[in-house]
């Protein structure tokens, strides 16, 4: 690969496993969601997650010129090969700590979409001016529940705090100078703090951020979703029905 | 000048068969009153999908690809585009008249007009719905639930 193709690769490939990831993590729920509504919902978002990934690694495929396609990608690579922020890989917990890391990745997710949109690679950016349409509902979504669960009953409030203490600490990687999005830290702040406020929370304590991620260093979770995930193709590869 | 009068009547041509193509979620509408047959090339018919994670979208392509091959087009391509994304601002006034028939409220930018017994008393149940182009709507007055595609 050239130096810009293998750049190019790189960043589909982020944008991808992010959506990837966090796509199967929320399939987890289908079938087990506290109430029929929030079953469709968790699937559906999970389902534009899919969506976009198959379009963002079908174009890392392209920029890498080996043959390979969107589903080599997903289901044929193993942990360190895959780029995805440690938020997207955490445990669903209870329904507080999926919304918990919903509310933070969504709305980073949706000024980097934004940010994508705009810029000069015209085949991601097409992805992701489709992307940020999707992404709009899964933001009001992610609001609209962290409000209702942090303003709800004693006990919604307490599993809400538990949630965004656990999700926090994966914050700063989304943020990361050398490859995250530092220039969306300010605008993401005051989205945050604007929710956290009509929940009746405060942010959680600022603490040590743990990264790696981008770089392949995952945590242990990342091994046990891709075992389910990748189940089929690693038993039968290229299986058809 | 002959060349384009032939390729207009291609495009005419492609449009009437696929507006025979029904959605395969919403048999109701084709894919042209949806706004997915994008434009008709000399050798390329383009499509665009409607959510990036609609599962329809194969079943759509296959579909399509099929009516052309039976008309005889075998040979025009089809391609997929993705920007300007997908808006429900596109579906024909057409489309939205037969969604309510069929019992679906069509995105209008106002309320949801219950499509049962057309009252706008109506509200919103469940944002996410049975597909990724619909919500969950209950009408206040006669009580009955009805699906709404989304403004998109």
């Amino acid at each position: 690969m050239t130096e810009m193709g293998n750049e190019r690769f790189n960043h589909a490939v982020r944008l991808g496993d992010d959506a990837l990831i966090l796509g199967q993590r929320l399939s987890e729920w289908c079938g087990h969601a506290p109430m029929l509504e929030i079953d469709l919902s968790l699937a559906n978002i999970g389902l534009d997650l899919i969506g976009q990934a198959t379009h963002f690694l079908g174009a890392a495929a392209e920029a890498e010129g080996k043959g390979r396609d969107a589903d080599a990608l997903a289901f044929r690579r193993d942990v360190l090969d895959f780029h995805n922020c440690l938020l997207v890989e955490q445990p669903n917990g209870d329904f507080a700590q999926t919304i918990a890391r919903q509310v933070l990745f969504s709305n980073w997710h949706e000024l980097l979409l934004r940010e994508v949109s705009d810029a000069s690679d015209a085949q991601l950016s097409a992805i992701a001016q489709k992307g940020v349409k999707e992404v709009a509902y899964h933001v009001r979504f992610a609001n609209e529940w962290t409000v209702r669960l942090g303003d709800g009953s004693e006990e919604s409030r307490v599993r809400m705090i538990a949630g965004l203490d656990w999700m926090w600490r994966f914050v700063d990687e989304l943020f990361d100078p050398k490859d995250g999005a530092p220039s969306l830290r300010p605008e993401w702040d005051a989205r945050i703090a604007k929710v956290l406020s009509e929940a009746g929370l405060e942010q959680p304590k600022p603490r040590r951020g743990v990264k790696g991620g981008r770089n392949g260093h995952h945590s242990e979770h990342l091994g046990h979703l891709l075992s389910e995930m990748q189940f089929l193709q690693r038993a039968y590869p290229d299986a058809r029905w | 000048m002959v060349a384009a009068a032939k390729s207009v009547s291609l495009k005419d041509r492609v449009f009437e068969i696929l507006s025979h193509v029904p959605d395969p979620e919403i048999p109701c509408i084709s894919v042209v009153d949806l706004g997915i047959v994008r434009d008709v090339t000399d050798d390329t018919v383009l499509i665009t999908p409607t959510y990036t994670g609609c599962p329809a979208t194969l079943a759509i392509e296959a579909d399509i690809r099929t009516a052309l091959d039976r008309a005889g087009l075998k040979t025009i391509k089809l391609a997929t585009i993705l920007s300007p994304p997908w808006t429900t601002d596109w579906i024909s006034e057409e489309g939205h008249r037969k969604l309510y028939a069929y019992g679906i409220a069509p995105p209008t930018r106002s309320v949801a007009q219950c499509p049962r017994c057309g009252s706008a008393h109506t509200e919103e149940i469940s944002r996410f719905g049975s597909t990724p182009c619909k919500s969950l709507h209950r009408c206040l007055e006669c009580r009955e639930p009805f699906d709404r595609f989304k403004c998109h």
